[in-house]
């Protein structure tokens, strides 16, 4: 009787050991599946992301004097992509594109030609002027604030294919501005030839549409077939 | 030059969106195909565009500036090469390595040619407007193996290491052509070493 009882007492220990056993792959087995559907949602996440600011849009923080009074030291921009992906980049945006020297960094400049247009290649303390075409290709980038700021004028024009992205909104506290609404100079002279090229009437807000973007404030053709480059408002540093 | 097949790329994955899509429906009563569409839409695009993006991708290369090397038999048979994207996602590139590149010309195409030379380097150009060249910050000198045939350095200039586009490191078709591609250097195309006065030779 009692070795029947031992006997059972065995039989019932085994079995839970092995239930145990079980219960333990189990739970191990939903852990896992549980680890890999997570992951798998990860992935996906990471490739919309990617997607979107590779061919829709994204925020950058810019930095540096090169582009005052339109983006001050930091500035918070929108690019957009779309443009960039259709060819649609046009003389006056604003972009932002790899440095063509180290690949790691951007540069924020304004298109100032596209390929086959002529450029003002003489300084302004210069007594003859000489003009430069774009070669095919090749976009021509200058800052707004052409005291300091290194660009075309310095290394030449750059390829189409290193810009990034073109900036459509401009966020700085309190408000947020269009990329390209001229901040006018007090500079008298240079105040008519911004109101006689520029000026364009002011919208609010809710008459901006994102797509197809506006463009304020931007030249769209030469009108003598010299490129006029926009004079720096003021020394801000 | 390289002919990219992006569209051909989403077309194979939008196949995919549908059989996924087929399979729901078989599976399931059918009023979910949408849904089902849908979801196979978001997992399928994003994740092809971004391993076609930063991993690898899968190029067709045509014309014969890279000859002997790639596309030896010219028009009748192409090479297809296996672009590796990941290894130049920090722009870092030997001499001799075969890559692709956007084409400063025509920002539309993609080439293939070979890198001949990296940033500080002094090379002897083959045609190019000045004999000597030293090759700045962040460029590279690009040359196709066919000098004559191709369009490269010998006519633009050293190229900006951000039109880098991928490394080329396997021909995967036609099967008898299946390779590693090795870096190397052609004979007499090398950078010069100003301490010495010989020539490198590849």
């Amino acid at each position: 009787m009692s070795d029947n009882l031992v006997a059972a007492k065995v039989k019932v220990n085994s079995l839970s050991v092995a239930e145990m056993f079980a219960q333990k792959v189990e739970m191990f087995r939903r852990v896992l599946g549980k680890m890999l559907g997570f992951t798998g949602y990860t992935i996906q996440y990471c490739c919309i992301a990617h997607c979107a600011f590779e061919y829709v849009g994204q925020l950058v923080v810019c930095s540096g004097p090169s582009m005052e009074p339109t983006i001050i030291n930091h500035d918070i921009i929108l690019l957009e992509q779309l443009s960039r992906h259709l060819y649609k980049i046009e003389k006056g945006d604003v972009v932002i594109a790899k440095n063509p020297f180290d690949p790691h960094m951007n540069i924020c400049k304004r298109v100032i030609g596209l390929e086959g247009d002529k450029i003002l290649s003489s300084g302004p303390s210069d007594l003859f002027k000489t003009y430069t075409y774009v070669p095919r290709g090749h976009v021509w980038l200058e800052g707004d604030n052409l005291k300091n700021s290194s660009d075309s004028r310095a290394y030449g024009p750059i390829p189409y294919a290193l810009i990034r992205g073109r900036a459509c909104f401009k966020v700085s506290p309190p408000s947020v501005h269009l990329i390209g609404q001229k901040v006018f100079s007090r500079d008298p002279m240079t105040m008519a030839r911004e109101i006689r090229c520029f000026m364009k009437p002011r919208k609010t807000l809710k008459d901006i549409s994102l797509w197809p973007p506006e463009r304020f404030g931007t030249l769209k053709e030469s009108p003598t077939g010299r490129i006029i480059k926009t004079e720096s408002a003021s020394d801000l540093e | 030059m390289l002919k990219t097949g992006f569209i051909r790329c989403v077309c194979v994955c939008v196949c995919v969106c549908v059989c996924v899509c087929v399979e729901e429906m078989a599976r399931r009563a059918g009023r979910r195909y949408l849904r089902a569409f849908v979801s196979g839409f978001f997992v399928a695009v994003p994740v092809t565009v971004t391993v076609l993006d930063r991993l690898a991708y899968v190029a067709r290369v045509e014309g014969n500036s890279m000859q002997p090397f790639l596309n030896p038999d010219g028009v009748s048979d192409c090479d297809v090469v296996l672009l590796n994207r990941w290894r130049v996602r920090n722009f870092q590139v030997q001499r001799g390595d075969i890559v692709s590149m956007v084409s400063p010309r025509n920002p539309q195409q993609n080439i293939i040619k070979r890198v001949i030379a990296l940033e500080g380097d002094f090379i002897r150009t083959l045609g190019h407007k000045n004999r000597y060249v030293r090759i700045p910050d962040g460029h590279v000198w690009i040359e196709g193996d066919h000098h004559g045939h191709s369009l490269d350095s010998n006519s633009f200039g050293p190229v900006s290491v951000g039109l880098l586009h991928g490394h080329a490191s396997h021909i995967v078709w036609p099967p008898n052509r299946w390779q590693r591609i090795c870096p190397s250097l052609p004979p007499h195309r090398g950078p010069l070493h100003l301490d010495t006065t010989e020539e490198e030779e590849g």
